[in-house]
């Protein structure tokens, strides 16, 4: 188990690299002059070309690449240009917004998903299973800014009971654990947490039925095993595929979230990004990317070695 | 003393997208530690009926009716707790693929233990003990460090020899096997027969052994019922079936195995195919494919009728002894 959790650490290395490679590329290929949004419109050639030497823009790519590598690696991703702010504390007071976005909608839709496909998986072709099926597919199908658009007409303009924006009282982006800041946690919450619990219940009903047919379930009914007993040999089974569904979805709810955070005005890293983008900020774009996209590959890391830990069948050299 | 297993009339009929009535008024018992071999072809009822001995058919999708009684106990009338206390321990299975009866994810001491503990109330290290012994008794080199293997890190003939641990750790009053040798390489099914014999001796249990290669049924059991289309057409000790197979059908099988076939000469293979059963046989079932049938054959099921003993047959030719070709 050891030796293979050193050689998938090890595997890490190049995905990394390669990332922010990508990372900072893409942001080249963008179309438009970072420069033109922060000069003003009069400025001269001279003073165009002062300011790209300022911020290194001047220098050949394979030149800035290393710059901007050997500087990460020393923690400085940079300072913004539409701020001025250093990108790192930019990006890690966002990426902490969004992760706690993250985390609470797959709190939520997690065990619902979890639940609701079992019940389907169990009672196959029945009302039972009809029923999780049609909320599974309106789920993934509801465009969920939408829904999060809904959701603020009922609860925050007709009901008055939660508020419609931000991640505290006043617009503020500090967060703290009380009530007040937790309010504003559920509506977003709510919202994302929708398509997950579609995506969820359908991968655990499709496991647990399939499961479930499988001969090793009547030979455990054979030797005197309860229906609990049953259905937890059916969860041990279900749970590495479950898991890593899972632990995917999470990377998506962290990344994918912009549509909700723009809707919410939630000051996390898809709030971060689109500003970045409409602002041409090369360093901030840059750095939440390569954040996002290493949150993306830890996903995928812990995932691989939760299920050689549960399942005995993956290959743990 | 009780008879060890008494089926009565047992009927079961599968309903759905289409009826199926695979099991007509079969009758059937056995003595105490005795070995029976079941004989037919796929879709004959073997496996259903194995099926509702343990009380594993589907309630929704099928029907059962008759009786059936094991060591007096009325098995259909089972249910909840009752059920569970009766399955694996006084009747348990050795199924046909033993790659997918045995759960993947789980040790095979684990899913040794986990049996005898629900049955014997021990504890989990005593039920690892018998486990570790039961792998010692279907001679598993190395049983200690193959207690903490997956399924899937054993070989097929491994993996049958776990599942015969697993059926027999609660010493069961009678084995069900489900063709537990069809999987396996010739080699292998020969050491598994010849090792569920010598356990079958040691334990003295009564053992069922459903199967299709009559080789095997001669090797294994001490009495043949023969199957067909859901109904037993033939019943005798091994001896008789072999000796003197009465029912056309019987006959059919026993000439169409490979000894004595010289080399280009056609097999002598039964023509025809088995009926679908989505109607309830009331003619002779296998007349269509019958070389000796008469008029009476199609009018009305023919009546089983027991010559001598324990000896029965289920044709209008019983008592005319028919010449073999």
């Amino acid at each position: 188990m050891l030796t293979y959790l050193i050689r998938r650490l090890i595997l890490v290395l190049p995905v990394a690299f390669g990332v922010s490679v990508i990372c900072f590329l893409l942001v080249q290929i963008a179309p438009g002059d970072p420069l033109t949004a922060i000069m003003p419109v009069d400025a001269t050639a001279e003073e165009q070309d002062a300011m790209r030497a300022a911020y290194g823009l001047d220098k050949p790519l394979p030149i800035q690449y290393a710059i901007w590598i050997g500087n990460l690696v020393q923690g400085d991703m940079g300072k913004s240009i539409a701020t001025g702010r250093p990108v790192a504390g930019e990006v890690f007071g966002a990426v902490q917004n969004s992760l706690l976005l993250a985390v609470s909608a797959a709190v939520i839709a997690f065990p619902i998903g979890t639940a609701l496909g079992f019940l389907a998986g169990y009672f196959r072709d029945t009302l039972v299973d009809r029923g999780v099926t049609a909320i599974s597919i309106a789920g993934v199908s509801v465009p969920n800014y939408w829904l999060g658009i809904v959701l603020v007409i009922i609860f925050s303009v007709n009901l008055g009971w939660l508020p419609s924006m931000g991640a505290g009282p006043g617009g503020s982006s500090e967060w703290q654990w009380n009530w007040e800041h937790m309010r504003h946690l559920v509506l977003p919450a709510v919202t994302l947490a929708v398509v997950p619990i579609g995506i969820v219940a359908r991968t655990v009903r499709a496991l647990a039925g399939d499961i479930l047919s499988q001969d090793f379930v009547d030979a455990l009914y054979a030797k005197g095993m309860s229906r609990v007993d049953v259905l937890r040999h059916v969860a041990r089974n279900a749970a590495a595929t479950a898991l890593s569904v899972m632990g995917l979805q999470l990377g998506y709810l962290l990344g994918g979230s912009i549509l909700i955070e723009t809707v919410f005005n939630w000051p996390g890293s898809g709030f971060l990004l689109s500003n970045a983008i409409f602002q041409r900020d090369l360093p901030l774009l840059q750095g939440t990317i390569l954040v996002l996209a290493l949150f993306f590959v830890a996903m995928n890391l812990i995932v691989d070695v939760a299920q050689a830990a549960i399942d005995p069948r993956i290959q743990r050299t | 003393m009780t008879k060890l297993l008494e089926i009565n009339d047992l009927t079961v009929r599968f309903s759905g997208k289409r009826t199926v009535h695979a099991i007509n008024n079969v009758s059937l018992s056995m003595e105490q530690g005795e070995t029976l071999a079941l004989l037919g072809e796929s879709g004959s009822g073997k496996s259903v009926t194995l099926k509702a001995l343990l009380g594993l058919l589907p309630p929704k999708r099928s029907s059962v009716e008759g009786s059936i009684h094991v060591n007096g106990t009325d098995v259909l009338s089972l249910s909840g707790k009752a059920l569970q206390r009766y399955r694996g321990a006084e009747v348990s299975m050795v199924f046909q693929e033993p790659a997918l009866a045995l759960d993947p994810v789980y040790t095979v001491g684990h899913q040794i233990a986990e049996s005898v503990m629900r049955h014997k109330g021990v504890s989990k290290a005593d039920a690892l003990s018998t486990a570790l012994d039961m792998l010692d008794r279907v001679r598993i080199p190395s049983a200690n460090r193959r207690l903490h293997s997956y399924p899937h890190e054993l070989s097929g003939g491994m993996r049958q020899r776990v599942m015969i641990a697993l059926a027999l750790a609660c010493r069961p009053r009678l084995l069900l096997a489900d063709e537990p040798t069809t999987a396996l390489d010739a080699t292998v099914q020969i050491q598994i027969l010849l090792l569920l014999r010598e356990l079958q001796k040691e334990f003295g249990m009564g053992v069922i052994f459903v199967t299709h290669d009559i080789g095997v049924a001669v090797e294994i059991s001490e009495r043949v019922a023969v199957m067909y289309a859901g109904q037993i057409v033939e019943e005798g000790t091994t001896r008789e079936i072999i000796r003197d197979g009465r029912h056309p059908y019987t006959q059919g099988l026993l000439a169409a195995n490979l000894h004595d076939v010289a080399r280009g000469a056609r097999l002598n293979a039964i023509p025809g195919a088995p009926p679908a059963l989505e109607v309830k046989p009331d003619a002779c079932p296998f007349a269509p494919r019958c070389s000796h049938v008469m008029p009476a054959c199609r009018a009305a099921l023919p009546p089983m009728v027991t010559t001598e003993g324990r000896r029965r047959v289920a044709c209008l030719h019983a008592d005319a002894v028919v010449a073999a070709e």
